[in-house]
């Protein structure tokens, strides 16, 4: 370092200031006092936690994972049973978490949109409700509404027997939600993987169209045609296929139902729970982004002679959605950490396994710092998209 | 100036302005502008007249409010009975019978205080110190055991006074904290900012209720033998901690948003690092941030519901256990909707306050 430099950094050595007070040893000490204070809690807390163990003789390290874990999981999205390890038991709670974040999400952001844009119609009376229905739902814990939904089901709906019907093919009773799905054909899957050729061909339809209006100008109808594509390739499988159109039916036998796909009350309760919970706080994101589009873009995007889709798809939806996404993610991320609450109404995600997993082991710290570390990843992988997504959309200013 | 040329066209069209006023013209702009609005409208009349009416009936018409369980089922209206029949219960659990008019105290102690608080006229040094006075009175009111007053242990506690003491003490317990990990984050040592962004990311990243766990299961275990440590302040402390971190990050965003013209004009005057803080930058962030941090206190608030699951008796639990007592099953939908109506009043008005503060804060 020059000579100006390091006089210009530190001139109370210069001046011949005492040890002390020189700004930079001072920080350096701070910095080694702080950090000495939480070792010395850490090992504290280290040492009396091991002292307790020893004198508890709790079993430590993770070689419990691998022991039968006999306890019985109500859902299961693989293959599950008593006889099986703590790891796949922990394994099925993770897939049940990510099974409710997942489903919750898609519908959190479709209701959660369709109320923010509903708390700004013209529509006295749709703005209105949608008000109310915000706030009321915002200001009632969510474990409250989880309880409510969780009795909602076991308290108010009837047995199988006089189950109620709201639509054709769908029951609703304390046994859960029952509904009518088609009936498995292996067409199925070729419908699916023509519907994934489907996007992909949109996605490069799309690429295409941009070049080319870029060279010569014109414009291509893309969303008809991707639609078309979207649309018409898994529908054309199915015809091909016959259009087969056998339906699933629950029926009652017994006391419950058989067939038709099976939602059980706790998944229905906490899934109603997080969604309707959720949302509120989704519309209000949804709200603020569109309000936060000054008129005069949408002005200047109609002077410069956009038609009415090009001004939502080029100049409003860019913006808005750079001002939604980033709280939007904190939201998916608040639902997906509140579905932890699913131990309280017995629903058998992450927690509530681990939690079992703890009663029967007695080895908590192992268990604790799972579940820890389980939500850390979901925030990590949040927080890279956002990051991502950041970079994406930043605005390049000069 | 220079008259303009006018276009004779544009001015014929111009109509003469429509009044709005009067019912009529209100329904017709605000519910019956055009076909899809006037279809939604009716639409959404439809479905409230299929609604409400029932609701009402069940609510109010039928409803039976100071009855016998039985008398509740032979019924079909809703039974409000139960609140009435088990409201001490409800509020304050398992708080010894005769010493309940204790806790009304404090809690009228402390919504008066709140109430005091609201007018920003009343904001200053001794408003702290009423503070800190009231909190020690309200905690001696609870506790007993001097001035005459028969001692009740924690354990005791329960219900709305324990909702409240949870999230008040758990807000002005954390206040502080977060301030010093927001100042530590933003700090330019390497180490403390790193412990800082550490502990707040860790906290924010995992679910309020593992912090429970932790305190309900592990904190035991990292005490020293023989030491115990109530199961309520526990779940306090998890919520501190827990509701620090939040208010660290809000912190950090009043913090960035001081110019860094008033650093140096702090500095420039000659003021070390906690004067400078202490009395020109804290005092500029904490403004800005007050109306998030009252979107805190309302989570915060919230978020107390949550020591369900580790047992206490809060009111949430309070209520479960009246709906597990064999007589009153089943009659959770009002019992849920009284409980319901509790927090929705509170958050409400902190909610409506925060909004009107930052209207005033704005201006």
């Amino acid at each position: 370092m020059q000579k100006g430099a390091s006089s210009n950094a530190t001139p109370d050595t210069e001046q011949g200031i005492s040890f002390f007070n020189d700004r930079k040893i001072r920080a350096v000490a701070y910095q080694i006092a702080a950090l000495f204070m939480v070792g010395l809690l850490g090992y504290y807390l280290f040492s009396n936690t091991v002292a307790n163990l020893q004198r508890q003789a709790i079993a430590t390290g993770f070689g419990f994972l691998n022991k039968q874990a006999s306890f019985e999981i109500g859902e299961s999205l693989i293959h599950y049973s008593a006889a099986d390890t703590y790891v796949r038991a922990l394994l099925v709670g993770v897939l049940n978490t990510l099974k409710v974040a997942f489903v919750g999400i898609v519908l959190t952001v479709v209701l959660g949109t369709f109320l923010g844009i509903a708390r700004l119609s013209t529509n006295w009376l749709v703005a209105k409700l949608a008000a109310v229905y915000i706030e009321v739902m915002q200001d009632i814990p969510i474990l409250l509404q989880l309880f409510f939904w969780y009795s909602f089901f076991y308290d108010i709906l009837p047995a199988p027997r006089e189950a109620i019907e709201p639509f054709a093919g769908v029951f609703m009773s304390n046994r859960g939600l029952v509904f009518a799905v088609p009936q498995w054909h292996p067409v199925y899957t070729y419908i699916a993987a023509a519907g994934l050729a489907g996007c992909i061909g949109a996605y490069v339809l799309r690429k295409w169209a941009r070049k080319r209006q870029e060279r010569t100008g014109q414009i291509f109808p893309v969303f008809i045609f991707s639609l078309g594509i979207i649309i018409g390739l898994p529908f054309v499988t199915w015809l091909s296929a016959g259009a087969p159109h056998k339906m699933s039916v629950p029926q009652l036998v017994g006391f419950n139902f058989q067939g038709g796909l099976n939602m059980s009350p706790e998944f229905g309760a906490l899934l109603l729970g997080l969604v309707l919970y959720t949302a509120a706080f989704v519309a209000e994101i949804v709200r603020a982004g569109i309000q936060a589009i000054s008129k005069g873009q949408t002005e200047a995007a109609m002077a410069i002679g956009l038609k009415r889709g090009q001004i939502l798809n080029l100049v409003i939806l860019p913006q808005a959605l750079r001002v939604i996404i980033p709280p939007l993610t904190s939201q998916m991320l608040n639902l997906t950490k509140n579905s932890s609450l699913a131990v309280a109404i017995g629903f058998p995600d992450f927690v509530s396994v681990a939690s079992t997993t703890i009663n029967q082991t007695g080895q908590a710290i192992e268990g604790i710092s799972l579940i820890m570390l389980v939500y850390l990843c979901f925030s990590l992988l949040t927080s890279l998209f956002m990051n991502w997504y950041n970079k994406k959309m930043a605005l390049i200013e000069r | 100036m220079v008259q303009l040329p006018r276009d004779n066209n544009q001015t014929d069209r111009l109509r003469a302005p429509v009044i709005r006023i009067g019912a009529w013209q209100w329904l017709k702009s605000n519910l019956f502008n055009g076909v899809f609005n006037s279809v939604v409208t009716i639409l959404v009349c439809i479905s409230l007249y299929k609604i409400i009416p029932p609701f009402v009936r069940w609510a109010f018409i039928d409803s039976l409010w100071l009855s016998t369980a039985d008398q509740c089922r032979a019924g079909d209206g809703a039974c409000w009975s139960i609140i009435p029949a088990n409201i001490r219960f409800i509020i304050f659990g398992f708080y010894p019978y005769e010493l309940h008019w204790r806790p009304t105290v404090a809690m009228i102690m402390l919504i008066s205080l709140l109430f005091y608080s609201k007018n920003r006229n009343h904001w200053n040094t001794s408003l702290g110190y009423i503070w800190i006075a009231g909190l020690l009175i309200m905690g001696i009111l609870m506790r007993g055991g001097i001035w005459g007053l028969t001692a009740v242990e924690s354990d005791q506690w329960g219900g709305l006074p324990l909702t409240l003491m949870l999230s008040v003490f758990g807000m002005f317990a954390a206040y502080p904290l977060g301030i010093l990990l927001a100042l530590g984050r933003r700090s330019k040592m390497p180490a403390i900012k790193t412990l800082c962004i550490l502990y707040i990311e860790l906290i924010r990243g995992v679910p309020l209720i593992s912090l429970l766990f932790m305190s309900a299961v592990l904190f035991p275990l990292f005490l020293p033998a023989g030491l115990t440590v109530n199961k309520i302040i526990r779940a306090q402390a998890a919520i501190i901690l827990f509701t620090a971190a939040y208010i660290a990050e809000v912190v950090r965003g009043g913090l960035q948003a001081i110019s860094r013209g008033q650093y140096e004009a702090a500095e420039s005057l000659g003021l070390n690092y906690v004067q400078k803080m202490r009395l020109v930058v804290l005092p500029q962030a904490l403004k800005i941030v007050i109306p998030p941090t009252v979107g805190i206190l309302i989570s915060a608030f919230k978020d107390t519901s949550l020591v369900v699951i580790i047992a206490l008796y809060d009111i949430l639990k309070t209520t479960r256990s009246v709906l597990g007592n064999p007589s009153w099953m089943g009659f959770s939908p009002e019992a849920y909707i009284f409980v319901a109506l509790i927090y929705f009043v509170c958050c409400y008005a902190m909610s409506n306050y925060s909004r009107r503060l930052e209207r005033e804060l704005h201006s």
